[in-house]
């Protein structure tokens, strides 16, 4: 056989998986961001007591497709003095950084989107961290003075943040000892417990700190429309700007599956180990059996026959999903498939949950100015960062040296809290003393 | 005064100052509006104002029509407070006709004048609050102002640029149902203020992002001319509808909220305070309203005497006041509007000294400007 | 409200119902304010009385002491008080009259023009004193190329007003940090609240300078 025809063969052989998966990631991912683009279109329309997108597709279901295909038609302008390689460059780095990191992570306990590294969260915090390269460099190459402010802000806010999740994310790991990403859903099933409620303090610091790394409100000042630098996107139009865009998403869904993993139990079902809620591993196929129940009941209430088609869609689509959950118990050789396809739903539901919060606060709270936002992260954040990976440490000591588990950390945990508190109220006392009409020269100016 | 900062380049660094432009297209100038911004680094040093975009000669005009015909011609001013402008300009001309209008007329009006305060500040604080980040107090707002627009529909046809009253009273009778319409959005008002009040009142960011910012204190309230919500949250306890009293607002008891340091803070908790208070006139106004004729008498050609008149009145944005001379002919010799937007908006170069770019926003959002009737 | 101030369009009430036809034959509509029997005939309409009146009260006295000659009157048009004064003395009175009289609030800066008198120009200042709650107008005669004192310093206030006054007729302050158009764009000739402003011409001079079109007027 011709050698180069073998050695490709072999190539493919062994690394089969990692490029069907790269195919399914890059297929996939921006579609999924797109409907999650318009999942939240829809949200802020409910909470805003209005309809959102309802005219393309049913309910607007069709919204995200549409919106593609005007983005990808459009004109394709680039800035006369603008460096044209780095102009293309940068929105394909940022969209890059986002897709590669979700290659480590995984979905259930045998189902890795690539492969399981044996250094999963710090792949996946290093590769989506190269994003950053692409928001300099978008802002730079736009040749605008406006643009590059917005970079530099917007990036300043981003390592700042990460910094504080980067602290977190120690304190979760030193509870579970390894880096690996299946390993870490093994220490919280080990330890019958999610760690959100073994380290609290840090789950809520990741929380805030991933909502800033997204450049979410309320800290997307860099990025709001009524502040007056409109921020490194300013000159990007049609797909580029799209590929910022998704990327952005797809960095939702990375931050929100790092979030997942280290507190709360990845693909473990509730209670993973307690023997007599076995019955939950049901409720997948149940929830999903209910929600098509649910269709069929609204399906009576449509005024009109094309909507009530729709409805019963859903419906079929619903109990035919149902059914591909419930068929493993019943079929004795598709037995190995459900740890798999249970943990994906559990992972998937809390990911969805993780990502409404997200969108909950855009919708909910102002937006910080963008000295409030770096105080808030370097003041207020670091600190408690550094000292919550200090008190899990020495829960963690305690722990080796015979204390009980729990109480060696709701002592440290309320030892963090008081901390907290107490950094708070200095802080807020020292700004109402200091005045805001000072003329002192803004270390954050451009 | 306003030009020595603009003028002096030096900075603590001694670099150069830069000027940065906003507007006149701008999603949070509210209108044609082009603030110059001198800054030194990310600190505002001085602002200048470039307005009269929509400039449209309203004073001019007037003095070509007769005295019915300037009427619809004043709601475009304040075209979010249409029906305030149309009371002081018909009440001007009863003024000079020595004419006053029926009870019953002076009750509609004050309903109709204190629904259009409740809708105008709900507008003013959608966008603010948009301006400040938070998307969904807008559509809360636009939701209830949704049923005060039906109910000025369902009275005189228009939803913003009414045109509701006439020199001498009223042109339409209540509708069948008016009051009940009313009083329903009175009682279900109180808990959509609470529903804003809960989502930004006591929220820490909308706190930090508006305490100490933008403050104006009394004296240079009144040095400058400031009226409205804004010379009230700087702590003076003044209120045209209860210190000259006009229309039927002599009936009625309601507070006047005051605030304590003139930041933006104090002028947003008075603002929501005067929503209440605006819906308890209402609820008072409805009890009660007197039977009998809705137009004084005026004959159909109105020719005041020659002689001159001013009368002002406490619009949703400040005192707005008619300067109207006669010279005994059927079109008013000289009519000229005081703006309050126009003269609250020179106060916005002593409100943003010293404070950040991001701030700029906040401010000029919470001084409630309509670009309408900044520039007539 | 009161009953000889009102409008003389109710004056020919009288010479109407005089002239009705009597006869109730006639079909033409009866002015029905007329019966058969004769009523005496209403005294002929008196003129209205004036409007003005001239006011004495201790505020006019207080600047008549103070200021003697440069109030040149003092009057009160349907119960508002207001004094003429002379253009020289101005800021004189407006400083006092903010010190002393307390009137902190300057409500309202304008002008009226009356193009055939000498003094083409009536400057008005509204005042309003808080502590007094009260209101008084000065009107100050200016001719046309005159320079009245800017106000400025005495109200901050006046800084736009005094902009918008000479943006519509042409008045320049003297004192003015900054006197320049406000709400007409820089160029702009000709002053519009003026009563000889041609606005036809006006328009279409500044389209045609500046858009390089013809008006459409």
């Amino acid at each position: 056989m011709n050698p180069t025809l073998h050695a490709i063969l072999v190539f493919l052989q062994t690394w089969w998986v990692e490029l069907t998966s790269g195919v399914v990631i890059v297929a996939v991912v921006p579609l999924v961001a797109g409907y999650v683009v318009l999942v939240e279109r829809k949200l802020m329309a409910d909470m805003q007591a209005r309809l959102g997108p309802m005219r393309v597709g049913p309910h607007g279901l069709l919204q995200p497709i549409a919106d593609a295909v005007k983005l990808l038609i459009k004109e394709d302008i680039i800035p006369d003095e603008a460096d044209r390689l780095i102009f293309w460059l940068a929105p394909v780095i940022s969209m890059t950084a986002a897709l590669t990191s979700m290659g480590a992570i995984a979905f259930g306990p045998s189902f890795q989107v690539a492969r399981d590294i044996n250094i999963g969260i710090l792949f996946v915090l290093g590769v989506s961290s190269l994003g950053f390269l692409g928001i300099i460099l978008g802002g730079w190459a736009s040749n605008s003075h406006y643009s590059i402010m917005g970079a530099l802000r917007s990036t300043a806010q981003l390592v700042s943040y990460e910094t504080a999740g980067g602290l977190a994310i120690i304190a979760g790991l030193l509870l579970s000892g390894t880096l690996s990403i299946s390993g870490i859903v093994a220490a919280q099933e080990k330890y019958h417990v999610w760690f959100i409620f073994l380290a609290p303090v840090a789950a809520f610091i990741y929380l805030v700190a991933s909502i800033a790394e997204t450049n979410r409100a309320p800290f997307d000042l860099p990025e709001a429309e009524s502040e007056l630098v409109a921020g490194y996107m300013t000159e990007y139009s049609g797909f580029r700007w799209a590929l910022y865009f998704l990327g952005e998403y797809a960095n939702m869904i990375v931050v929100g599956s790092i979030a997942t993993t280290l507190f709360l139990g990845g693909w473990l079902r509730p209670f993973p180990n307690v023997h007599w809620l076995n019955w939950l591993d049901f409720l997948p196929a149940l929830i999903i059996a209910l929600i098509g129940v649910y269709s069929i009941y609204r399906a009576g209430k449509q005024p009109v026959m094309v909507q009530t088609g729709f409805m019963w869609a859903v419906a079929l689509a619903c109990f035919a999903v149902a059914l591909i959950f419930a068929m493993p118990w019943f079929v004795g050789t598709l037995k190995f498939v459900i740890p798999g396809l249970n943990g994906a739903f559990w992972f998937l539901l809390k990911v969805s949950a993780y990502i409404y919060v997200f969108m909950w606060l855009r919708f909910t709270l102002p937006r910080y100015r963008f000295d409030q936002l770096m105080h808030l992260g370097w003041y207020i954040l670091i600190p408690l960062a550094i000292v919550n990976v200090f008190a899990v440490g020495v829960a963690m000591l305690l722990e080796s040296n015979g204390v009980n588990r729990w109480l060696a950390l709701i002592l440290t945990t309320l030892v963090t809290l008081v901390f907290a508190i107490l950094l708070v109220r200095w802080h807020d006392r020292r700004t109402e003393s200091a005045s805001t009409a000072s003329l002192a020269p803004d270390s954050y100016a451009g | 005064m306003q030009d020595d900062a603009l003028q002096d380049n030096s900075t603590l660094l001694g670099a150069d100052e830069l000027i940065l432009n906003m507007g006149p297209q701008h999603p949070s100038t509210h209108g044609v509006l082009r603030v110059k911004l001198k800054l030194d680094g990310e600190r505002v040093r001085g602002t200048e104002c470039v307005i009269g975009y929509l400039h449209r000669g309203v004073e001019k005009i007037a003095e070509n029509r007769t005295y019915q015909q300037v009427a619809p011609y004043v709601d475009r001013m304040d075209y979010v407070a249409a029906i305030s402008n149309g009371l002081g300009y018909c009440e001007a001309v009863e003024k000079l006709l020595n004419v006053e209008a029926p009870p019953r007329a002076r009750v509609i009006r004050t309903i109709l004048t204190e629904l259009q305060r409740i809708a105008s500040h709900l507008v003013w604080l959608g966008t603010h609050a948009l301006d400040i980040g938070a998307l969904t107090p807008l559509f809360y707002c636009m939701r209830e102002r949704e049923e005060i627009l039906k109910i000025f529909e369902k009275y005189c046809g228009a939803r913003l640029t009414t045109h509701a009253f006439r020199i001498g009273g009223l042109q339409y009778e209540a509708y069948d149902g008016f009051e009940k319409e009313v009083e329903r959005f009175c009682l279900d008002f109180e808990r959509r203020i609470q529903e804003y009040v809960d989502l930004l009142t006591g929220n820490s960011i909308w706190i930090g992002r508006t305490r100490n910012v933008g403050v104006l204190n009394a004296a240079d309230c009144i040095a400058l001319g400031a009226s409205g919500p804004i010379l009230r949250a700087a702590g003076v306890k003044w209120d045209l509808r209860k210190a000259q009293p006009y229309a039927a607002y002599d009936q009625y008891k309601f507070e006047i909220p005051v605030g304590t340091n003139g930041d933006t803070y104090d002028r947003y908790m008075v603002r929501i305070e005067e929503m209440r208070q605006s819906r308890l006139i209402c609820l008072q106004a409805i009890e009660k309203i007197p039977e009998g004729a809705i137009m004084g008498k005026v004959g159909k050609v109105i020719k005041p005497p020659a002689g001159e008149v001013y009368h002002s009145i406490e619009a949703p944005k400040g005192i707005l006041g008619y300067y109207i001379v006669s010279d005994a002919s059927t079109q008013p010799y000289r009519v000229r509007i005081r703006p309050p937007s126009f003269i609250n908006l020179q106060a916005l170069d002593k409100m943003v000294r010293g404070h950040l770019v991001a701030d700029v926003v906040a401010i000029i959002g919470t001084l409630d400007i309509v670009l309408g009737e900044v520039d007539r | 409200m009161a009953d000889e101030s009102k409008p003389p369009q109710e004056s020919p009430k009288p010479e109407n119902s005089g002239t009705a036809p009597a006869p109730p034959v006639a079909k033409t509509p009866v002015a029905p304010a007329s019966p058969p029997t004769a009523k005496p005939v209403p005294p002929a309409p008196k003129p209205p009385a004036p409007v003005q009146v001239p006011l004495d009260n201790e505020l006019t006295r207080r600047y008549r002491a103070k200021f003697g000659p440069a109030i040149l009157d003092a009057l009160e048009d349907r119960k508002q008080p207001y004094l003429v004064i002379a253009a020289a003395q101005l800021k004189d009175i407006a400083l006092y009259s903010r010190d002393d009289e307390k009137f902190d609030l300057l409500e309202d800066f304008t002008a009226v023009d009356w193009p055939r008198r000498e003094k083409r120009f009536d400057l008005i200042a509204i005042l309003y004193s808080f502590s007094h709650n009260s209101r008084l107008r000065l009107k100050v005669g200016v001719a046309e190329n005159e320079r009245p004192a800017s106000l400025v310093e005495v109200w901050p206030a006046a800084n736009w007003l005094e902009r918008e006054i000479f943006d519509m007729f042409g008045i320049e302050f003297s004192g003015h940090p900054d006197l320049k158009r406000i709400l007409l764009p820089d160029g702009w000739q000709g002053y519009p609240l003026r009563k000889d402003y041609d606005i036809l011409l006006q328009d279409s001079s500044w389209v045609r300078e500046n858009l390089g079109i013809d008006s459409g007027q």
